[in-house]
């Protein structure tokens, strides 16, 4: 399989990236897992491939205080092997999924940003990003612009990112006595999610505190799983068990959309999974979030 | 359709061409230079017959444009020599010797093991093999499941490769520094530790 005949340009800065895509036949490349393959099956026929791989100021991670808020900024084309080579603290259930992408391989090219400007339903990043209440950060030809997680993605591959924006950085909220992770059902011909769970709480005075518990491989979108969350507040961090595995059974409660199925997998079976999964990352979350330094569970 | 002059540096050789902006990296590798080890399996980034080193780190050759490999430095199969980085053969000198195919420890592992049948799949599974050790000398049986998921056998049935790659970390250890990084060691080595 060749992709077809389209155009190559390489910008070396964010200004000259956002001039070639300007350009309404025009279509960024990142790590190319994405668009590299669909190019291959003629899913696009882009006029003009611009490579951002000249524009370094979009690596990298690093600490911020915003907003009196600490947080770690991601680098839009910071590579997924890179982010687990930094291994930056408070960011578990990101690591978590982050881990779970494709392969080693995939790992060392594909990108952050590029995960989750791709959208794919059943990538691993959205779902901690969502859990984690990340922001990201998009620059386009009329200025920058932040969009929630949980408002990012619109359907299957799709985003509220306009064709001629780009992702610039992710940015994560970083709360020192939090806890999370993620747990997934992989796929067994695609590779990615059948589903996966993300989940991120605090504890505090020996009870679960701010759960967000979020899914992917589920709907078109990531989904927040709100009867999970709502059982899980308060539940007695010494002996999780039980109210762990009850909140999880309810893990199908309340979403919002169809839920995905091809020739491999159902919608039923996803449906049947999903809460082992959830309870698999919420458990994991706790357990994290209790052997922080100063919580007592 | 724009077309590009690329240069690399391929298994230590400087190779150019003129390729078109969808030239596939594989496909300037085998057509364009002739390094035919890495093979073009599904296409479509998941079987990894096409795995490649790209600036140190493996890669998917079929998923990476030629014209995004301009000015890298590429090694395949064909050029690697002894053992991953950081790491040495036990016994290494006299193994060397006896060894007159110049193989390396985890390519003999894979012969000895019979990790291979057809050998499609082989340069891929040898280089992804030899970075999984150089991150983790002494992986578990899971760890080399998990390592090489990306590269995929369709005669073995894996139990061989992961046989082969254990086989070859026994054959392994870290290269001794005292500490300090390896450049220090052949400065000691040369006589100029003080």
């Amino acid at each position: 399989m060749f992709p077809p005949q389209f155009d190559y340009e390489r910008p070396d800065s964010l200004d000259a990236a956002l001039d070639a895509l300007a350009d309404e036949d025009a279509v960024p490349l990142a790590g190319g897992h994405d668009l590299v393959p669909m190019l291959k099956a003629r899913e696009r026929t882009p006029g003009t491939v611009v490579d951002l791989g000249g524009l370094a100021a979009l690596r990298g991670v690093e600490r911020v205080v915003a907003d009196g808020t600490e947080r770690l900024s991601i680098g839009a084309l910071t590579t997924d092997a890179a982010l687990l080579d930094a291994d930056p603290a408070g960011v578990d259930a990101l690591l978590d999924a982050t881990s779970e992408v494709g392969d080693a391989q995939i790992r060392n090219r594909g990108t952050v940003g590029g995960n989750l400007a791709a959208a794919h339903p059943a990538s691993d990043i959205p779902a901690a990003t969502l859990a984690a209440g990340a922001t990201l950060h998009l620059v386009g030809p009329d200025g920058d612009r932040t969009v929630p997680a949980g408002e990012f993605a619109t359907g299957d591959h799709e985003t509220v990112c306009t064709d001629d924006e780009l992702v610039t950085r992710v940015s994560v909220p970083l709360d020192p006595d939090a806890g999370g992770a993620y747990a997934r059902k992989t796929h067994p011909s695609t590779g990615y999610a059948a589903v996966g769970v993300a989940a991120r709480l605090r504890v505090v005075d020996g009870a679960v505190a701010d759960p967000r518990v979020a899914a992917v491989g589920l709907l078109d979108v990531p989904t927040r799983l709100p009867a999970v969350e709502g059982a899980l507040v308060g539940v007695d961090a010494g002996s999780p068990v039980d109210a762990v595995a009850g909140a999880a059974e309810r893990a199908t409660e309340g979403i919002d959309g169809a839920v995905r199925e091809d020739h491999v997998v159902s919608a039923g079976q996803r449906c049947a999974v999903l809460p082992e999964y959830t309870e698999r990352a919420v458990s994991a979350a706790l357990a994290r979030a209790v052997g922080r330094e100063g919580v007592v569970a | 359709m724009s077309e590009h002059e690329i240069a690399a540096t391929v298994d230590g050789a400087t190779e150019t061409a003129t390729v078109e902006a969808r030239r596939l990296l594989v496909h300037a590798l085998r057509e364009n230079w002739g390094y035919t080890q890495p093979t073009v399996g599904c296409e479509s980034g998941k079987c990894g017959a096409c795995t490649v080193e790209m600036d140190g780190e493996v890669v998917k050759s079929c998923c990476v444009l030629a014209v995004q490999a301009d000015g890298s430095e590429i090694t395949t199969v064909g050029g690697i020599e002894g053992a991953p980085d950081g790491l040495a053969e036990v016994g290494g000198d006299d193994v060397a010797a006896a060894d007159d195919d110049g193989f390396g420890p985890v390519q003999r592992s894979f012969h000895e093991e019979h990790g291979l049948q057809c050998g499609y799949c082989t340069p891929g599974m040898i280089l992804r093999s030899r970075d999984l050790l150089a991150a983790n000398p002494d992986p578990s049986r899971e760890e080399i499941r998990e390592g090489l998921k990306g590269n995929v056998c369709r005669c073995t049935g894996y139990e061989n490769v992961v046989d082969a790659v254990e086989a070859a970390a026994r054959k392994l250890e870290p290269i001794e520094t005292d500490g300090g990084a390896p450049e220090d060691a052949v400065d000691a080595a040369d006589g100029g530790a003080d």
